[in-house]
């Protein structure tokens, strides 16, 4: 396809199908993920942009095709190998998914206390406060997940995907079901951790203020196919006529053009 | 063209074979289930030897079981004795029997009437419970969020609570099956007036330790059957709020049923 990148590919999906039933919700689709970039991925709600998501972490397994991630195809691992392949990921989840069950602490603390990473408890206690205040929510440690209002929840969930410092952070609709402005810090949070962690970043959103503020490049995906991939300026003069109506009808309610 | 014709054929087909079609998916959900079941108790089973779960999880889930079931299980046990022993009282009392009523009591509760109350009234308390926990867990993603963090979710979910449930069911039945046979006393001798020396030699003499171990016996299978039941349909939830419903009845009505199956077939060998 393209002249060969001088950024090495940290996600290489090859081909993958997938059904849900008789619908195909993935179709020969094919995705690279640059080293060190924050890849946004835009389509309508409902076209598979999170289910592609969670297969980029072994969550779901696609019939057919190969995922490399640093190299490795992780469709044919073992579920051992395969949870050995997911602590270099952290994912934020839509709902945020916290543990209901454990409190702030114990849901940033969940990856370094539950894994022996060799850390005392007090270094986990260190960490688990600067996440926190990464994500502008400094003493909330002692709190339940159910006490917290939606974008703090979507901030904790944040601070647990960064806690044990992974490469790829995975972001499923992260400002979706936020007001406008909790939403854009919410884009400030995924640059912030870009910045600090200078992780590979994977966004699905359809919320296009997002994905123009916090991609280096955005891929469209309808049909279960990308359909065009480039930096936010070629999406924008894209011609493909899909990518052309997305813009249109979600930028106008964005950018009032 | 052509395609649509063929549907057009396989259409009318008679209600016979429409019940057919569906019997035919019922049963391979079954099958499906059944399999799905058997693989989920095979690696938890693995996993509790290979990566045993940390201990304070397996206690906390220890005291789940322990302190919710406990009222259940215990007014359950000693209604039963002492509705048997009443029931026994009247049948046996004008035939001279009535000295049989101790035994009669201690054995069918051991054997029989401990471990079965205990499951079913387990499984309609905490297998509930788990499959409403674990399903709620999944349809709000938090399995996935496990799985991301690098947990597998059978070793953080599944084993502590198979661990519990096959140490605290057995003490459950175990103590059942003895407020089991203190209600029937209760009722024999201070409601009926049979003697008191009669009525424990009796119980005494005819009941074996192996009696009991048959009970407990018993007792660890069903929870195995009710844990790996309600954490199957826990884990296989789908469609929020009402799929959640429909794991947690579902997991009821099949532990249910499957304990009083196996409970058939344990009675056939451990006899």
């Amino acid at each position: 396809m393209n002249a060969p990148s001088k950024s090495t590919p940290m996600i290489d999906i090859q081909g993958i199908v997938k059904h849900f039933g008789a619908q195909r919700v993935l179709d020969e689709l094919d995705l690279t993920v640059r080293k060190g970039e924050t890849l946004v991925i835009i389509g309508c709600s409902g076209c598979g942009k999170s289910v592609l998501i969670k297969h980029m972490i072994g969550i779901l397994k696609p019939e057919r095709g190969r995922i490399l991630v640093g190299g490795t195809d992780i469709v044919p691992l073992s579920d051992a190998r395969l949870l050995e392949i997911c602590s270099q990921f952290g994912m934020v989840f839509q709902g945020s998914a916290l543990f209901d069950s454990l409190s702030v602490w114990g849901n940033v603390a969940f990856s370094l206390t539950e894994h022996k990473r060799g850390m005392t408890h007090k270094q986990i206690d260190e960490r688990v406060k600067y996440c926190l205040d990464l994500v502008g929510l400094a003493g909330t440690e002692g709190k339940n997940p159910a006490e917290l209002s939606g974008g703090m929840r979507k901030r904790v969930g944040v601070a647990r995907a960064i806690a044990h410092q992974p490469d790829i952070i995975l972001y499923d609709e992260p400002t979706t079901g936020l007001d406008p402005v909790t939403g854009d810090t919410i884009n400030d949070l995924i640059i912030r951790a870009q910045q600090t962690l200078h992780a590979t970043s994977v966004a699905v959103t359809h919320d296009l203020h997002s994905a123009f503020k916090v991609g280096d490049r955005i891929a469209m995906m309808a049909d279960g196919k990308i359909i065009a991939v480039g930096t936010p300026s070629e999406i924008w003069e894209s011609d493909e006529p899909q990518v052309q109506r997305f813009l249109r009808i979600a930028g106008s309610a964005v950018f009032g053009t | 063209m052509p395609a649509t014709e063929h549907v057009g054929a396989a259409t009318p087909a008679g209600p016979l074979s429409a019940l057919g079609a569906r019997l035919a998916s019922r049963f391979l959900e079954f099958i499906t289930q059944l399999g799905g079941m058997i693989q989920l108790a095979a690696s938890a089973l693995v996993i509790s030897f290979t990566h045993p779960p940390k201990w304070r999880e397996v206690v906390r889930q220890m005291f789940n079981f322990g302190v919710q079931s406990a009222p259940v299980v215990l007014l359950t046990g000693a209604a039963t004795g002492a509705i048997l022993a009443l029931q026994m009282w009247y049948q046996m009392r004008p035939l001279g029997m009535a000295t049989a009523i101790g035994p009669i009591v201690s054995l069918s509760m051991a054997n029989e009437l401990g471990p079965l109350l205990t499951g079913i009234m387990v499984a309609g308390r905490m297998g509930a419970a788990m499959a409403a926990e674990l399903g709620t867990m999944r349809v709000t993603e938090q399995i996935d969020a496990l799985r991301s963090l690098a947990t597998d979710p059978v070793r953080y979910l599944v084993v502590p609570r198979l661990i519990a449930g096959v140490v605290m069911i057995p003490l459950l039945t175990a103590f059942s099956i003895a407020i089991g046979i203190l209600g029937g006393f209760i009722v024999a001798v201070h409601l009926k007036g049979e003697n008191a020396a009669f009525y424990w030699h009796n119980t005494l003499h005819y009941t074996d330790p192996g009696d009991v171990w048959v009970g407990i016996i018993k007792a660890a299978v069903f929870a195995m059957i009710i844990v790996i039941v309600a954490c199957y349909k826990g884990f296989n939830t789908s469609g929020g709020a009402e799929g959640v419903g429909k794991a947690t009845t579902g997991t009821v009505v099949v532990a249910s049923v499957t304990i009083l199956i196996s409970d058939f077939f344990l009675t056939n060998i451990l006899f």
